[in-house]
């Protein structure tokens, strides 16, 4: 395993004790932690430069909206895309499907037609494709989950071979850590004429992602679980698919001309971004890109196998302990359950040792359902992780077991 | 490792006792209300079943559900002190019990209330009030306005 330790002074928030002991930060799929160098850049944005965009000649506002831009373009080149033009600035990945789910889903879809999903989404992958079936007539399908938490890709073919106009994925489960094999998922929806919408909240800034070699027509994001802000995140879409989209919401920067009575509407894609958006937000993006690359992406991934791996072999050895998900490929989580205490319980007593993990649903609770588990306790790793860290939450746990009994 | 005060009073062994080994767990069948509870943010779950008497009292109460101990010893607990009691003998331990794991108010009468005094140690954990008042809550809908929903 590399050793990343060094890159911990980086983030001031680790370097604290909860309840008199060190913190072992562990709930980084909920959210991560942000290094200096992003934090530096917010506050030098807003120290130095800040001014509304696209709206004035003056040097700040220039100075403003050259950064926003440059962080589109950098937002670009991280995901692999054609070209800025394609990056659509959002709150996060679950304003990013509701976008699509609103806007794409209202002009294209019709009763009948069929959205196909899978029975591991987060819950923002999944109540936007319900309601834009109640709008429209279509209805939802779900690919199955099998035991060993991989998609079930022999009912995929069935399934793609129905009416379906939309299939919208997640590529790596927040509750399973099941990586999907995005790219073969796109491609067999693609030869049947179907749109792809990949949900990447878990995977940009985890592992390599590339949404030209996936093949995908939307990829979405959250900047926040990638050494971001939060607030912040990203929509791709191809080019095309965006210029054939209407607006989305209305208001100031979307619009090319206001009469009282009507309007006509920028290209894509200011035309999806109405209103003075995250500035500061996309500037501190784009820093948390620089810092990530500056690691490397392939080095990330593989420093959080080599913990995953580490918590799953310990964790097989104690008493009671039931792991979700395949042992391998797998991303930078465990997510188990244990026969003598229920994941509140257990995530309140860890937290009395100064672990954060998280318990319960995990915004999934069909897959809840599906394992038949009330919920499980999940420790999510980022680089910033140590081996001794994963040693002291096996240590904890084998002391919550005798505690619980 | 050594474990908090605060952490061994919120899961004292009688409290853990109930939740591994509920008492009057399962349903009742026939005339009599039923609620069902839910914590939508944590998942827990509780069915609650009442008889009332002619008189009005509490004639017999079961539960089903799941989630943390806290809140299936909480139901537990709360069936064992309901049972036989009447609708304003309910009542009032209900207040009691709110004032126990919020901290907020004086208890009114802590005898009547004994074992379930012992959690108290919620106080100490806001964000577990919900999970030990959640049969509470369906209790009081049931003595209220009978059967139906509640959500914590
Ligand atoms: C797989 C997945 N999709 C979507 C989301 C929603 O992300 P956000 O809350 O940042 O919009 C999350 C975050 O919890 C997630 O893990």
């Amino acid at each position: 395993m590399t050793d990343l330790s060094h890159l911990r002074a980086d983030f001031p928030v680790l370097h604290q004790q909860v309840h008199g002991r060190p913190l072992v930060y562990f709930d980084n799929a909920a959210t991560s932690q942000k290094p200096r160098q992003v934090l530096d850049v917010l506050r030098h944005y807003y120290e130095v430069d800040n001014a509304n965009v696209h709206r004035g000649l003056h040097e700040l506002s220039m100075r403003a909206t050259d950064a926003f831009e440059a962080a589109r373009v950098r937002t670009a080149r991280f995901l692999g895309a054609d070209r800025p033009e394609e990056i659509i600035f959002t709150r996060g990945t679950t304003e990013a499907v509701n976008l699509v789910a609103q806007v794409w889903a209202a002009q294209f879809l019709r009763p009948g037609d069929v959205i196909l999903t899978t029975g591991m989404e987060h819950h923002s992958n999944l109540v936007p494709w319900q309601l834009a079936a109640r709008r429209s007539g279509a209805t939802l399908r779900h690919i199955p989950v099998l035991d060993d938490g991989t998609l079930d890709l022999e009912a995929l073919d069935t399934l793609l071979d129905g009416p379906v106009k939309l299939f919208a994925f997640v590529h790596v489960s927040n509750s399973l850590g099941t990586i999907n094999p995005a790219r073969e998922l796109c491609a067999k929806a693609r030869v049947r004429g179907i749109t792809t919408f990949v949900d990447g909240a878990q995977a940009v800034g985890h592992l390599p992602v590339d949404v030209r070699e996936i093949g995908c027509d939307f990829y979405a994001f959250s900047g926040h679980k990638m050494c971001g802000p939060t607030g912040i995140g990203a929509l791709y879409g191809r080019y095309e698919l965006l210029e054939s989209m209407d607006p989305w919401q209305g208001g100031g920067e979307m619009i090319l001309g206001v009469t009282l009575e009507s309007s006509t509407y920028k290209a894509p894609p200011a035309r999806f971004e109405a209103g003075t958006p995250d500035i500061s937000g996309a500037i501190g993006l784009a820093a948390a890109m620089d810092y990530l690359d500056g690691i490397g992406l392939d080095v990330i991934q593989s420093h959080g196998e080599a913990l995953t791996r580490l918590a799953w072999e310990g964790l097989r050895e104690l008493p009671g302990v039931r792991l979700l998900g395949p042992a391998s490929p797998r991303a930078a989580l465990v997510a188990f359950s244990l026969a003598s205490a229920h994941p509140h319980d257990l995530v309140e007593f860890v937290n009395t040792q100064g672990v954060a993990l998280r318990g319960g649903h995990h915004c999934t609770q069909p897959l809840m359902k599906r394992f038949k588990v009330p919920g499980t306790s999940r420790a999510s790793f980022y680089f910033y992780n140590t081996p001794k860290e994963v040693q002291r939450l096996l240590e904890v746990l084998r002391e919550a077991i005798r505690f619980f009994g | 490792m050594p474990i908090s005060d605060d952490l061994r009073d919120l899961y004292q062994q009688v409290i853990l006792d109930h939740s591994r080994h509920p008492r009057n767990h399962g349903e009742l069948s026939g005339d009599c209300i039923h609620v069902h509870g839910d914590n939508p943010t944590c998942g827990d779950e509780i069915d609650l079943w009442l008889k009332l008497s002619p008189e009005g009292g509490v004639e017999d109460l079961k539960f089903s559900g799941q989630g943390c101990a806290i809140s299936q010893a909480s139901a537990s607990m709360m069936t064992v002190k309901i049972k036989g009691t009447s609708k304003d003998k309910a009542t009032s331990l209900l207040e009691d019990f709110r004032r126990v794991v919020t901290g907020e108010g004086q208890v009114a009468d802590e005898d009547a209330l004994g074992e379930l005094q012992l959690l108290e140690g919620v106080q100490k954990f806001p964000q577990r009030v919900k999970c030990a008042m959640l049969a509470w809550r369906a209790l009081e809908q049931a003595l209220g306005e009978g059967s139906g929903d509640v959500h914590a």
